[in-house]
């Protein structure tokens, strides 16, 4: 029996001893029970244990950790707050969960350069709330902020409502302080606009955890608008509701937010949030228009006029914070309202050319009706940023596999007119399968070697993000309808 | 036009003979970067506008497409590339600029080079060709390969097709002008800097402080009552003059220095450099003359920034800011992904790469 694998008992001494000389006990997880906390993140359907979580609360003790890992070929996936939709920061079996959550600290505002050097574990919102005295904010605002950390918004580059005019994460950032694998302290980027050399920072936003471990962060801070006001109405019907995205973009107006709520998407919302949505109508639209107060009255005129030439009706506009906040909370509430339809809520990311908008809308909604699921859309339409939810339940074996199937032809759908399987949750492992209908085998192979670049043992989050040929060509076997391949033309392996 | 089989065929034998290729735009900026040998790898012929859709505000073109046909495309449409991209020459094509990473006047308020590409195919080193992001928005679909083209020098790939977000062009401009120092510019900058002051460039020299401002006509008129100073007649001119170096102050022929560090970093020190700095990027960037290279790189450094020889460089100088040895390790790990038989625009960047 000398060729078994080590069970995990084993495995957990080889690393606890070496790890235990610099860790403080209270800050190594290893009982099963404990670790269960870190067996998922908000993409429940998938779990694995991982064999300890470590808590650490300086950059050495990174540093060493990643050393003893590299040293014992122990993989390492760092979690931030575990929001991520996609698996992302779940653990691989056997490996280290890096939990970052005591990188908490905001360690300087600079007023007068309108940066902040964070910590990875510090919450998206509270970057916002340290710089609000000053009349500044952190401009990336996914839904998630008041939970999720700006080390994970970096792994995923995330995105929220009001990037379509402020931008991504990777457009939010100046510099990361990382650490590699092998222990490596790098710093990417810097205080300045540019940097010597390649544009890693660039390359790290999306990284999800497989190039290296973010320890420090230098964010851009932006001046917060004079004024800010939001618009929403309701379309009844979804050609009009798409026109009007297009339209608003057309006239030269960038919103500082543009989300749609489909039909069911509304009634949800409403039925948790009393937010005042109409609720007969096919579409609302959530229009926010910001800047200098005399600017945001002309660009409101402007989109009322347009708005009411496609028949837009119900059209409130907020008049103070307070109302500016009851409409954003309840789109914001999106999530849990979908939450009480069903136990399980698959998230689609697919991002599609605006001009597909009303096309890719109705096609998902026969899809649905094919698949006999609800699906309900709920999405970033300024930049075309669908995000189509399957609701079902994971203890119906068949509808699991119905919703999983649904789920690839929407993504299939996403790249059929031009566009991607993911615009800001990322791939992680719930998606991985669908990096095959995107990408080439050498495209994929050019990832891989990136990734062999910083981590050649593939001990960072592997299995994430990046599919093997192998799984690839699994896929490709086992997706095939009735003998044929769906869409033949796309480029394939 | 020359297709894409034919690059991709060159790629391919050079690779298999592992001898080096010099990949060439529209050698317009052929002073800037280290020089490198190699048989040319001719660009200029592959160009067209591939897609363009205004309502999508994505343009997709081919590299070697002349920069001032796509920015002649776009004014048509009332749009314009956000990052303000210096051309150098007519010649300037699509791929250098992308390749050379640089950004012109409005790069603080907008966005640089990278903030704007949304896609590329290229040719990497072993003649595969390579689709990376595409023409929509978001894309994180894999590691964002495309933004990592930028200001990459070409010693990464060969691009042949950039998709671009652009912009609106803003609906009214005006410069003003007001007499400042540099610590004066710094003060009104800081101070306004925390309001929202639609600011769209900034030039200080020789005691002169030029704003342009970008916007909404109301918005602008409302930064110009905060500001004060004169509104500049012909402001065009000198947002040209500057972001194309056309401007007095770039015709010495000394080693030109490109300062880039925080905005609100102090004066560099009088010993450092000859003459005046001319300031731009609300103090972000700063250009000046100088013989001592290494240590205005070193003081860049230390502001958190980094300083390149932008132009006449002197013989050894350094023309980008040294690297640390392990960030340096990991470029030609990275080079050596893409590139395996090292052929792509050897030394552009730095020796060895
Ligand atoms: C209700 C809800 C709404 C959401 N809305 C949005 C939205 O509007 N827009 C959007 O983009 N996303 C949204 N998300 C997804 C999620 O919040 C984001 O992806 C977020 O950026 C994840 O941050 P996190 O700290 O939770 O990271 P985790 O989930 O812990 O990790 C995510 C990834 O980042 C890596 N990672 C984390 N920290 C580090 C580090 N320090 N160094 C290296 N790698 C690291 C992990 O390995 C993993 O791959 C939403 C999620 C929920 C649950
Ligand atoms: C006729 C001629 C002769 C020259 N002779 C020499 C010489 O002997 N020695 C010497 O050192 N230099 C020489 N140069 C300049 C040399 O080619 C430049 O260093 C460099 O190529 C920059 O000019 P460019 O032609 O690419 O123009 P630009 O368009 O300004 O390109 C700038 C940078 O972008 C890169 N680039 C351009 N297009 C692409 C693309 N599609 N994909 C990837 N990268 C791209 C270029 O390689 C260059 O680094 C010559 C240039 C010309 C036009």
């Amino acid at each position: 029996m000398c060729d078994a694998q080590p069970t995990r008992e084993q495995q957990l001494q080889r690393i606890l001893t070496p790890l235990q000389r610099f860790i403080k006990a209270e800050n190594i997880v290893t009982s099963v029970e404990a670790l269960r906390a870190y067996e998922c993140d908000a993409f429940t359907t998938m779990r694995q244990l991982p064999l300890l979580t470590v808590l650490p609360d300086t950059i050495e003790q990174v540093q060493q950790i990643m050393r003893l890992c590299y040293e014992l070929d122990i993989p390492v996936v760092a979690r931030g707050a575990g929001t991520g939709l996609t698996a992302g920061s779940m653990p691989v079996e056997n490996g280290l969960l890096l939990s970052m959550t005591k990188f908490d600290r905001i360690l300087d505002i600079d007023i007068a350069n309108k940066t902040a050097l964070i910590e990875p574990g510090v919450r998206n919102l509270a970057v916002t709330q340290a710089a609000a005295p000053y009349n500044l904010y952190f401009a990336p605002d996914p839904s998630s902020q008041l939970a999720c950390s700006v080390g994970g918004n970096v792994a995923e580059n995330a995105g929220g409502i009001h990037c379509l005019k402020y931008g991504l994460t990777v457009h939010n950032i100046l510099e990361l302080d990382v650490i590699t694998i092998e222990g490596e302290r790098l710093t990417l980027g810097g205080a300045s606009l540019d940097a010597a050399g390649y544009d890693l920072t660039a390359l790290f936003a999306g990284s999800e955890g497989l190039l290296g471990v973010i320890v420090g962060i230098r964010v851009k801070l932006l001046a917060k608008p004079a004024s800010a006001r939001v618009l929403l109405c309701g379309f009844d019907s979804i050609e009009n509701a798409s026109h009007a995205i297009a339209h608003i973009i057309a006239a030269g107006i960038i919103p500082a937010g543009l989300e749609m709520i489909d039909h069911t998407g509304i009634n949800a919302i409403e039925e948790l949030m009393h937010a005042g949505y109409p609720i007969d109508a096919a579409a609302v639209l959530i229009c926010e228009l910001d800047g200098s107060i005399e600017e945001v009255e002309d660009e409101l005129t402007r989109v009322m006029s347009l708005l009411e030439a496609l028949d837009a009706a119900n059209i409130q506009i907020s008049n103070n914070e307070e109302e500016k906040a009851r409409i954003w909370a309840a789109r914001k509430a999106a999530f849990p309202a979908m939450a009480r339809l069903a136990p399980d809520n698959y998230i689609m990311d697919g991002t599609i050319p605006r001009r597909a908008l009303a096309d890719v809308w109705q096609r998902i909604n026969q899809l649905a009706d094919e698949y006999q699921l609800l699906v309900v859309n709920v999405f970033h339409a300024g930049d075309g940023n669908m995000h189509p939810s399957i609701l079902f339940d994971a203890m119906d074996a068949d509808q699991h596999h119905r919703a999983e199937e649904l789920g690839t032809r929407i993504l299939e759908l996403c790249i059929e007119v031009g566009g991607t399987i993911s615009g800001e949750h990322g791939i992680g492992l719930e998606k991985i399968n669908q990096m095959c209908l995107q990408f080439t085998e050498a495209e994929i192979q050019q990832f891989h070697a990136v990734k062999a670049a910083f981590d050649a043992k593939n001990l960072l989050n592997p299995g994430k993000q990046i599919p093997t040929l192998a799984r690839c060509a699994e896929f490709h076997a086992m997706h095939v309808h009735q003998g044929e391949m769906p869409f033949p033309h796309l480029e394939r392996f | 036009m020359l297709d894409i089989q034919d690059l991709t065929a060159q790629v391919q034998q050079a690779a298999a003979t592992k001898s080096p290729l010099q990949i060439r735009g529209g050698g317009s900026k052929h002073f800037y970067g280290a020089a490198t040998s190699g048989t040319p790898l001719m660009m200029a012929e592959y160009q067209g506008i591939i897609n363009y859709e205004p309502s999508e505000l994505v343009i997709t073109a081919r590299a070697g497409t002349p920069l001032k046909e796509i920015e002649q495309l776009l004014a048509q449409q009332g749009q314009m590339l956000g990052f303000e991209p210096p051309r150098f020459s007519d010649h300037a094509t699509l791929g250098g600029t992308v390749a050379c990473g640089l950004s012109g006047p409005r790069r603080p308020y907008a966005g640089a080079v990278r903030d704007f590409v949304l896609g590329v195919t290229l040719i990497n080193g072993q003649g595969q060709r390579l689709k990376f992001g595409g023409q929509v928005m978001k894309n994180v679909a894999g590691y964002d390969l495309s933004r990592l083209m930028c200001g990459a020098l070409g010693t990464l790939g060969v691009l042949l097709d950039i998709s671009l977000k652009v912009i609106p062009k803003p609906h009214y401009e005006e410069t003003r002008v007001l007499s400042a120092s540099f610590p004066q510019m710094q003060s009104l900058l800081a101070d306004i800097g925390l309001q929202p002051v639609p600011v769209s460039a900034t030039l200080q020299h020789e005691d002169q402080l030029y704003i342009r401002l970008s916007g909404a006509q109301g918005g602008v008129r409302e930064a110009i009552q905060r500001i004060g100073g004169d509104t500049l007649a012909d402001s065009d001119s000198l947002w040209h003059n500057l972001k194309e170096q056309q401007h007095a102050f770039f015709q010495q022929p000394a080693p030109l220095w490109r300062v880039s560090i925080p905005p609100m970093a102090p004066a560099i020190p009088d010993s450092l450099y000859d003459g005046q700095i001319l300031t731009e990027w609300g103090g972000a960037l700063r250009w000046l003359y100088s013989q001592q290279g290494e240590q205005i790189q070193q003081w860049a450094k230390a502001q958190g920034g980094h300083a390149t020889c932008f132009r006449n460089p002197m013989a050894g100088t350094h023309i980008f800011t040294p690297l640390p040895a392990a960030l340096l390790a990991l470029h030609q790990r990275l080079k050596a992904r893409f590139d395996p038989e090292h052929i792509f625009n050897i030394g552009r960047i730095y020796p060895d790469l």
